[in-house]
């Protein structure tokens, strides 16, 4: 038989939060919308064509016909100081110019300009009649887990339970106490770890709803999987979510308003934003913060998770990161218990 | 057993500018109502918290049930219900998903909706807290302290804002408390819910006890059971009065005009017309009432209750 009051406390704060339209919106939706608009923003494109021109002579036309073929080149037809001009600025990689045979004017330094010249030789060497010894096929690679939307699920997921577990714990506690409503309650029989207990299951209820809603939208929409085990996965975003849960009543342990708690939950979280590979790697930072990067809340639960999403990885490869996500949950729900203010 | 539910001797708290409790005394017996009677910042409110337990005195002893909060606080916890003076609930919350979770707070207690019967919140069960009015809200913060059955109930100017009607609906929910054999410890500023509700009262001012006793036995220290108030233009001097007649008291500053405390309305009032008269004054406002708190808060501290 659970303790009534841990019950009748996570309900309370369960109720509250779902009635709170804003608060929905900013824990399901957002996240959603944000995964929507940097997947599209950043899908994976088939390659740009690469420009060439085909400067006005004898053979201009039937050449400009043969290149407009291929669908690696954008051809177009120039006049030849407007072709100078333009290979010179860039806009085009390769001229074809000559009267009998073609010639091939272009930076070879350029690794474009090189691929459009075999293109252009081939399609136009095919066009005066040469036959292919054999029918080669060709086999397009894209690989699942190494596309920016798989780089990037995890890590606004991660991101996700960081602003929900801090935000969550810590705007309801400094309200609570603003309204002495912390004080009422310390003038009953309730155990404080109760109530403190109670505001880490209410988000694990919440947690649960916003992991699945993201994951399953990733899927439908960008074919996002997870490849792990998806026990490992649902029990390392409850242990992200209590690292967070712990971390946001350590910072709203003696917060008296919502001004102060909001401040230090930004000095708590943007760095994290920045540095611990939401949005990208943090192997681009230099080597020597590589490690207190790496001792971040965030970037343990970003590492772990893309772990387990792309590459299939189990409880020992992430017992690093895993164990620094403890670390800090536990050290911080010790101090927030030592420390809180209650009126 | 003690006797006393609650007893504390030469209780002391001081902040940085303020003594706000500076050697008060108390006994409250079991059973009984007692009210804390005194203006804004006079310490009631720290007393009554120091009492609760959610603010450390600085100094004196506290027994509250024979028990004190060092060692006791949670079966002390089980056995009292506070209301404070200024908690708001969540709003999103419902009536009875508030009670329901004070309720679970206690090992024994009411049943919640008994309990919103016996405050008339029934109709309100299923509202939301934020949509309550002002004495709604102050009769849920009383069910709230009511629903773990305590032996006693500290209430913190329970009626303060509130509308005639729901002061009446609280004082009737003490008086049903009391009847049940429960004991009351009230703050107020207001003299006439101390007059109602209280078998004994200490009116307290500048964190001391400036007088204690029954209501009767408080009035009685006026040594003047009637009271004339008057203004006059020009205004007159103190000593106008000092031979107004056999049974004048004293007199107060009240306002523009004078407080005067007599035995007998029928000798002093002529009397005091006459003077005026006699004086060149004009009479603006005349008027008399029996004695009240009120009035021996005046005769002692020379200001109002309600704005002191």
């Amino acid at each position: 038989m659970p303790d009534p009051a841990i019950v009748e406390l996570t309900k309370s704060r369960v109720r509250e939060f779902i009635r709170e339209p804003e608060a929905v919106f900013w824990v399901f939706a957002f996240p959603l919308l944000l995964t929507l608009a940097l997947g599209f923003a950043f899908r994976s494109k088939p390659p740009d064509q690469i420009p060439i021109a085909v400067v006005h002579g004898p053979h201009a036309a039937e050449w400009a016909a043969a290149l407009s073929k291929s669908p690696v080149l954008l051809t177009r037809l120039l006049s030849p100081e407007q072709a100078k001009d333009q290979l010179r600025t860039g806009k085009i990689t390769l001229l074809v110019e000559g009267d009998r045979q073609p010639v091939y004017r272009f930076d070879p330094t350029r690794p474009d300009a090189r691929t459009a010249r075999v293109e252009a030789d081939d399609a136009l060497q095919r066009a005066a009649g040469r036959a292919d010894k054999f029918t080669s096929r060709e086999e397009h690679v894209s690989e699942q887990g190494s596309r920016y939307i798989d780089f990037l699920v995890p890590g606004l997921l991660g991101m996700n339970l960081m602003g929900t577990g801090m935000w969550g714990v810590g705007f309801s506690i400094v309200n609570a106490r603003m309204k002495k409503l912390l004080k009422r309650l310390i003038a009953t029989p309730m155990r404080k770890s109760d109530y403190l207990l109670a505001q880490f299951f209410s988000r694990l209820i919440f947690l649960t709803a916003e992991v699945a809603f993201l994951i399953v939208f990733a899927w439908l929409v960008f074919n996002v999987k997870v490849h792990g085990s998806l026990i490992t996965f649902a029990i390392l975003c409850l242990i992200g979510g209590f690292a967070f849960s712990g971390i946001g009543l350590l910072v709203a342990s003696r917060a008296a308003t919502i001004e102060a708690v909001s401040g230090m939950m930004n000095l708590v979280m943007v760095p994290m934003w920045i540095c611990s590979g939401v949005f990208f790697s943090y192997e681009r930072f230099p080597d020597a913060a590589k490690p207190f990067i790496r001792a971040l809340p965030l970037t343990a639960l970003n590492d772990s998770l893309r772990a387990v999403m792309n590459d299939g990885a189990g409880w020992l490869a992430i017992a690093a990161p895993v164990g620094v996500l403890v670390a800090w949950g536990a050290v911080c729900f010790a101090l927030a218990l030592r420390f809180f203010k209650w009126q | 057993m003690s006797e006393s539910a609650i007893h504390c001797r030469d209780l002391r708290k001081h902040y940085p500018d303020v003594k706000a409790v500076d050697g008060v005394d108390l006994i409250i017996a079991r059973g009984e109502c007692f009210g804390l009677l005194g203006p804004n910042g006079a310490g009631k409110t720290t007393t009554i918290e120091i009492l609760e337990g959610l603010t450390p005195a600085d100094g004196g002893d506290v027994e509250v049930l024979g028990m004190r909060w060092n060692g006791h606080a949670r079966e002390l916890r089980e056995r009292i219900g506070i209301s404070l003076q200024e908690t708001q609930f969540t709003d999103k919350l419902t009536v009875i998903e508030t009670l329901t979770l004070f309720r679970s707070f206690y090992r024994e207690g009411h049943e919640p909706d008994e309990l919103l019967r016996t405050l008339s919140l029934e109709e309100k069960r299923n509202s939301r807290v934020g949509k309550l009015s002002g004495g709604q809200k102050q009769r849920l913060a009383v069910a709230c302290a009511l629903v773990g059955q305590p032996d006693i109930l500290f209430l913190d100017e329970p009626t303060t804002g509130l509308d005639p009607q729901s002061r009446l609906q609280l004082w009737e929910v003490v008086t049903r408390f009391r009847a049940g054999g429960g004991t009351v410890l009230l703050t107020t500023h207001y003299m006439d819910e101390a007059q109602r509700l209280c078998d004994h009262i200490a009116i307290v001012d500048h964190g001391k006890v400036i007088a204690r006793g029954t209501p009767d036995e408080l009035i009685a220290k006026l040594d003047a059971p009637n009271i004339i108030e008057f203004t006059s233009e020009p205004a007159m001097p103190a000593e106008a009065f000092d031979d107004l007649c056999v049974g004048y008291h004293g007199c107060a500053k009240r306002g523009p005009g004078w407080q005067l405390r007599v035995d007998s309305l029928a000798e002093a009032v002529p009397r005091l017309i006459a003077i005026v008269e006699k004086s060149g004054s004009k009479l603006v406002t005349l008027s008399t009432h029996a004695a009240t708190l009120e009035d021996l808060f005046v005769a002692l501290t020379g200001r109002e209750l309600r704005d002191a």
